[in-house]
């Protein structure tokens, strides 16, 4: 079956919070195809370990399962899903607020969806209680594209 | 991590040494907690010249540290962050509460 995208990934792994900093790199390998900035790198990684470390502490809080990645690149676009089947968020409008946490006891900030809404183009949350988390991210890799005529007229110039 | 004290100045310095997410800050957080109340500095000081990443859970761990540091009288500043980290600190608003500066690139 032909995908009707121009190359997608799934990465699933324990809930496990030293798999942190394995899911954000795994991630941005699988971007760097896009060739993104230093800066847009940096968005990404960001964003998927706010989402991946939301699925570790809130999705399966004390108990062990499976978060579940899926990337797909569509033209310069990268698109991110990051899903777990842990408890659900009971009112995703509060949850997005900045600041707001349900484990200010853990230090967290509330800065989780707050970042993964100002890194990424557009960030969607459909979470059902008792069922589970998923969250989708896209952003757009802004490659500024050198013409052949500027190409050009820098060879000119040079000479 | 690398811990230094200086005795004369009662200034702690931690030198951070891995990426800070949700898995590193829990044991950052031990280990700093640990220093400040075994000698109870009047500062304390993160040098981020080796972070190379940094996600909310190090807003949080700052946060802590800086009410601790509060609590014993004593105040905290971060040192040499980096523009990605930077990014992340303005967002949170702590700048307006904890001075840092900027890593200068060579």
């Amino acid at each position: 079956m032909k995908s009707i995208y121009d190359n997608e990934m799934k990465l699933e792994f324990l809930s496990k919070s030293n798999n942190e900093a394995f899911a954000r790199i795994t991630v941005a390998a699988f971007v760097s195809q896009l060739d993104p900035t230093i800066e847009e790198l940096a968005d990404i990684k960001t964003a998927v370990s706010e989402a991946v470390t939301n699925c570790i502490i809130h999705g399966y809080e004390d108990c062990e399962g499976v978060v579940k990645i899926i990337g797909r690149i569509f033209a310069n676009t990268i698109e991110i899903e990051i899903s777990d089947t842990g408890r659900g968020i009971e009112n995703v409008d509060l949850a997005r607020k900045p600041l707001y946490t349900t484990k200010a006891n853990l230090e967290r900030s509330g800065m989780g969806f707050t970042i993964m809404e100002s890194f990424m183009d557009e960030v969607e949350i459909e979470s059902v209680l008792g069922l589970g988390t998923k969250i989708k991210m896209k952003k757009m890799i802004k490659k500024i594209p050198i013409e052949e005529d500027s190409l050009e007229l820098m060879s000119l110039g040079g000479i | 991590m690398n811990i230094n004290y200086n005795q004369n100045e009662k200034v702690l310095c931690i030198e951070i040494t891995e990426e800070i997410d949700h898995h590193a800050a829990d044991k950052i957080r031990r280990k700093v907690d640990n220093e400040i109340t075994r000698y109870m500095p009047r500062k304390t000081v993160f040098d981020f010249s080796r972070v190379t990443f940094m996600d909310s859970a190090g807003i949080g761990m700052i946060i802590g540290r800086y009410k601790m540091m509060k609590l014993i009288g004593g105040s905290l500043e971060i040192e040499n962050v980096n523009e990605s980290s930077k990014k992340i600190l303005e967002m949170s608003g702590i700048l307006k509460i904890i001075p840092i500066s900027e890593l200068k690139m060579a």
